[in-house]
């Protein structure tokens, strides 16, 4: 499941947070990602920081709001 | 938004699964592969199999980092804890794999070897900075998502000279391992379901991009659509493929935007460009031999090599004769179809790799649906 970046720390690392758990992992390959951003979380590395406008798109796309792929 | 709620809800997956229904052609049947074992684990534990109409077969493709371990590789693994003395740093995962003789990487912990789960490549370097008078060996292994830490691990050794860390490196690559799927000659001998459409692997998507699936779908005239791990990204994508199916297209289109890119990761892909390279051939479980379907480590950084540091030579064993993951792995069996599934072969006391890791298609079935497959039976 997708985290919430709460806040960064020392270096690269931040304190993340899924549904009230809490840990601490690396965002040295998303160095772009701001508290308040999720992000895909893999072995203790942020891999990718989730677009909340392509999110909204692919919603409508199951309620079949749009006709074509986003 | 929190990302996950929104994608299971249960009304839209019945609107989801009705416009799938209308839109299958009557007469016709949809086999698609879901690469990854994150996939076959969100279809299974999410009932997606039962809210898809008939026509549709979902079949489980090998993308599963443990379950496509050769029990040689386990072999040389536990090799580097107990005949070398060093310390193994793995993935919890990888800790049940069988190996020869019924051995595993548990067993060998248990008969003094010194092996340690870890979360991370990163808490191997630590255990290698923390024991400096001690060998630590970090046993990577995964698809492209868990390369570029082990790549960071590679450069900060190198950084901070820490002589007493290597990587014994496992990794292997998505592309290559689909095309094999349809063409290798071990395929053609002992047969595979005909597919006609792949679900494209979302995390390993995120570093890589859309962009490397473009050749294959070209190349071998098969749609591929990269989605989401929640239960209708899933479904919302087997929509995708009916429909290029029936328009005859066979394009790469990207569910999962919200995480994926053309692109993908462009950090993380130069990290692993910089430290690895393809080998020429490497042994899957199921697959046999991949051409260019694995890395290396650079002769760069070639000190940071386990296989050269204690000079493994990689020693291929036979898998047990009762245990089908060879065949379930290429998706031309189904788990229950497997004599030993639920019977000798369980999670608690997994047979063959299918069996051992959440994303493995034997224990996503044991855990999710092996009632439900009794009852059909």
């Amino acid at each position: 499941v997708p985290f919430l970046v709460v806040k960064r720390v020392d270096g690269d690392d931040a304190i993340i947070d899924a549904g009230g758990v809490r840990k601490q992992v690396s965002l040295a390959l998303v160095p772009e990602a701001r508290e308040g951003d999720y992000v895909i979380v893999h072995v203790g590395y942020a891999i990718s920081r989730l677009d909340p406008d392509e999110a909204l798109r692919t919603l409508a796309l199951f309620a079949g709001m749009e006709s074509s792929a986003a | 938004m929190r990302y996950v709620d929104e994608f299971r809800d249960g009304d839209l997956a019945r609107v989801l699964a009705d416009r799938i229904a209308r839109a299958a052609e009557p007469g016709r049947h949809y086999r698609f592969m879901e690469f990854c074992g994150g996939h076959t684990h969100a279809i299974s534990r999410y009932g997606v199999t039962d809210l898809l109409p008939a026509a549709i077969e979902m079949v489980h493709g090998p993308g599963c980092p443990v379950c496509v371990l050769p029990i040689g590789r386990i072999d040389s693994a536990i090799a580097l804890a107990s005949a070398h003395g060093a310390i193994l740093c793995t993935y919890a995962d990888t800790m049940r794999v069988p190996a020869s003789e019924r051995s595993s990487l548990m067993k060998a912990k248990a008969a003094g070897a010194d092996v340690r789960m870890v979360y991370s490549a990163a808490d191997a370097l630590r255990i290698a900075r923390e024991q400096p008078a001690r060998e630590v060996v970090f046993f990577a292994i995964g698809f492209e998502t868990t390369t570029p830490p082990t790549a960071i691990a590679i450069l900060e050794a190198e950084r901070t000279g820490l002589a007493n860390f290597s990587v014994f490196c496992n990794h292997v690559v998505t592309p290559a391992a689909i095309a094999n799927i349809l063409e290798s000659p071990q395929v053609r001998d002992i047969g595979t379901v005909p597919l006609d459409g792949f679900v494209g692997p979302a995390h390993v998507s995120c570093v890589i991009g859309s962009q490397p699936y473009e050749y294959f779908a070209a190349e071998y005239a098969k749609p591929v659509v990269i989605a989401g791990f929640e239960p209708l990204d899933v479904m919302q994508a087997v929509l995708m493929l009916v429909a290029q199916v029936n328009e005859g297209r066979h394009e790469v289109e990207n569910e999962f935007a919200r995480a994926v890119t053309r692109e993908g990761n462009a950090r993380a892909k130069a990290l692993v460009a910089e430290v690895f390279e393809l080998r020429r051939s490497f042994e899957w479980r199921g697959l046999g031999e991949v051409p260019y379907s694995a890395l290396r480590i650079k002769t760069k950084y070639g000190r940071f090599d386990a296989e050269k540091r204690y000079g493994i030579a990689y020693r291929p064993v036979a898998d047990n004769k009762a245990c089908e993951c060879g065949a379930i792995l290429r998706g031309a069996k189904r788990p229950q179809d497997c004599k030993v599934f639920g019977t000798v072969c369980t999670p608690e006391n997994p047979l063959g790799s299918c069996m051992v890791s959440s994303e493995g298609a034997c224990a996503a079935y044991y855990t999710y649906g092996r009632f439900r497959n009794r009852e059909a039976a």
